[in-house]
């Protein structure tokens, strides 16, 4: 049986509960006054009043977490459930983003002029955010009638989720090894052959290090997405929260989404070291 | 009639204000069915003359003929081992062999090429290794599957790049007999670099040393007349061994040897020249300080041969 290794599990708990300790201290919270003429106050107290602390947020959150697939209204559902929709149209955004950004990676790592030619508009496009290309997107497809809005939100997560994947993929093929190269051309492979035996394999675990990040871009671009779009989300839930002034939901959405983006971060960092321990 | 011919071959790389020459009009040509050991320095351009057989370079100089053709490109009929066996990670010990076997023979059945991954898997004795990757076998197996790899291609020449390099020195021995001795059923003509005199001795007809670089050199050919059934521990004592040994290690430390280069640098005492202070100084960039004479630093580089 393999030996448990206490630490790992209790050093994180424990660091857990210091952090929702020092959260409780710092927020504020609700304190009812009895005033001079019979009426009553209520009035926030402590370091950050307006900041729900850790109870408070269980207590109004609850009916979302205890039930998270529930449908009660459009705008009122389980936090499971607005995370749901959220992980689809990101799955989507997602496979667009490596069906493009896998082949002009390797262009880019294949020739020299090609990547002279492009890298700098890619360098350039590439630290744009997610809110500048969002109205571009509205633009470009605001005659597509119905499914508009999901077309711009899938435009803005494959434009910025993209550019990991191609980078990444072109390093992998400029460090393929010179002596599988050679291998190729001593036995005479085709040039499919060879793309297909030897560039593609050789070029995978920096593949999968370019899908793990792009992954984690096109979770963090969702939310942008969903408050500019009012795509039903967890996004847009966080969103009309806050119109509403209901900030332990806000306080929900950040942790769900930090957990998500998490949970899909070790997936794929999961797969990316199955494929790195066969090389 | 020579099978394999190099003539006047030169090859040189870097750009032309830096250029270095490696090979230097070389001359080798090898029979059919003949096993020959070019034995030199490392770094002498023993690879590089291997690569121009196989297609991977192209001469400067010269040509390199092969069955009276002259080689412009890789092909399959050169069955190459590389000094790190070059075998795909991601691939199985049939799959790697399998890879070489369709690219040579695609009209061949399913079964046909099967059966000749089978074969050569069983001629370097790694059935047992079969589905395994790379990174599961020894530096020896390692090698075996290499050269089974080359073989399958069913080549007219086998060329070996150090091919035992890599290895500890015992495991060395045992592969040196294997692949001679699978070398020679082959029948194959069979070009094999390697830095170790004994090695070539071992496994080769011939010996041809070469000579240190830059601008190597071919030395005299030895022939090898020791039968083709080579036992290691008795060609230890074997006195036509130990002569033919003798020989080619002294050509390789006489003629063959690296041309003695001594570096003497000039030194300058330190000196204590006044700084001339009429000199205006600009206030930005300039030289700061005039120049000494112990800060030039010479260096006489003298090349004896």
């Amino acid at each position: 049986m393999k030996k448990i290794h206490w630490d790992a599990v209790l050093m994180p708990l424990v660091g857990v509960t210091l952090t929702l300790l020092a959260w409780q201290m710092i927020s504020g919270r609700t304190v009812i006054r009895n005033l001079a003429d019979g009426t009553v106050e209520e009035v926030r107290l402590g370091w950050v009043q307006d900041l729900p602390g850790p109870l408070q947020t269980w207590e109004k959150t609850r009916k979302y977490v205890v039930e998270p697939f529930a449908k009660r209204e459009e705008l009122d559902q389980g936090i499971l459930r607005f995370t749901w929709y959220s992980l689809v149209i990101v799955a989507k955004g997602y496979a667009i983003a490596l069906i493009l950004g896998t082949p002009l990676g390797f262009l880019l790592g294949l020739s020299s002029t090609f990547s002279k030619m492009f890298d700098p508009i890619i360098q350039v496009l590439r630290p744009v955010s997610p809110l500048a290309w969002m109205p571009l997107g509205v633009v470009l497809f605001a005659n597509s009638g119905k499914s508009a809005n999901e077309l711009a939100a899938l435009f803005t997560i494959a434009v910025c989720a993209m550019w990991p994947t191609v980078l990444n993929t072109a390093v992998g093929v400029r460090a393929i090894p010179q002596d599988y190269l050679n291998v190729a051309r001593v036995l005479k492979l085709s040039r499919t052959q060879t793309l297909l035996k030897i560039m593609i394999p050789a070029t995978l675990p920096y593949m999968f290090t370019g899908y793990r990040l792009s992954l984690g871009i096109a979770w963090l671009v969702i939310v942008a997405v969903e408050m500019l779009t009012g795509r039903i989300g967890i996004g847009n839930f966080l969103w009309n929260e806050y119109n509403n002034g209901l900030y332990t939901s806000i306080v929900l959405c950040i942790v769900t989404i930090g957990l998500v983006g998490f949970s899909l971060d070790r997936a794929m960092s999961l797969l990316e070291r199955r494929f790195k321990s066969i090389l | 009639m020579s099978f394999l011919v190099l003539q006047q071959v030169s090859k040189g790389f870097g750009p032309p204000e830096a250029r270095r020459e490696v090979l230097c009009g070389v001359d080798l040509s090898v029979k059919q069915g003949e096993i020959v050991a070019i034995v030199g320095y490392s770094g002498a351009g023993k690879s590089t003359l291997l690569h121009l057989v196989s297609g991977l370079l192209k001469p400067d100089a010269g040509f390199v003929t092969l069955g009276g053709r002259v080689i412009e490109g890789p092909g399959t009929d050169r069955g190459v081992v590389f000094q790190n066996y070059s075998l795909l990670p991601w691939m199985t010990v049939a799959e790697n062999i399998r890879l070489a076997v369709d690219s040579v023979f695609p009209d061949w059945t399913e079964e046909r090429r099967s059966e000749q991954v089978d074969r050569h898997i069983d001629l370097v004795n790694l059935t047992h290794a079969r589905d395994r990757r790379p990174s599961e076998l020894s530096g020896g197996m390692r090698q075996r599957v290499s050269v089974a790899r080359a073989l399958a291609m069913d080549p007219q020449i086998l060329l070996l790049d150090e091919p035992l390099g890599a290895l500890d020195a015992l495991t060395r021995g045992t592969l040196q007999e294997e692949i001679s001795r699978i070398c020679r059923a082959s029948g194959k003509t069979v070009v094999l670099i390697t830095n170790d005199p004994d090695e070539g001795i071992l496994m080769a007809d011939r010996i041809l040393p070469m000579s240190a670089g830059p601008g190597a050199i071919l030395g005299p050919s030895f022939p090898v007349v020791l039968g083709p059934t080579r036992d290691r521990r008795a060609l230890n004592q074997d006195p036509r061994f130990k002569a033919l040994r003798a020989e080619v290690v002294a050509w390789l430390l006489g003629p063959g040897a690296r041309p003695a280069v001594s570096v003497s640098r000039k030194l300058t005492l330190p000196d204590l020249e006044p700084e001339d202070l009429e000199i205006p100084r600009p206030l930005i960039g300039g030289r700061r300080r005039p120049r000494r004479r112990s800060e030039e630093r010479r260096e006489t580089v003298d090349l004896t041969p």
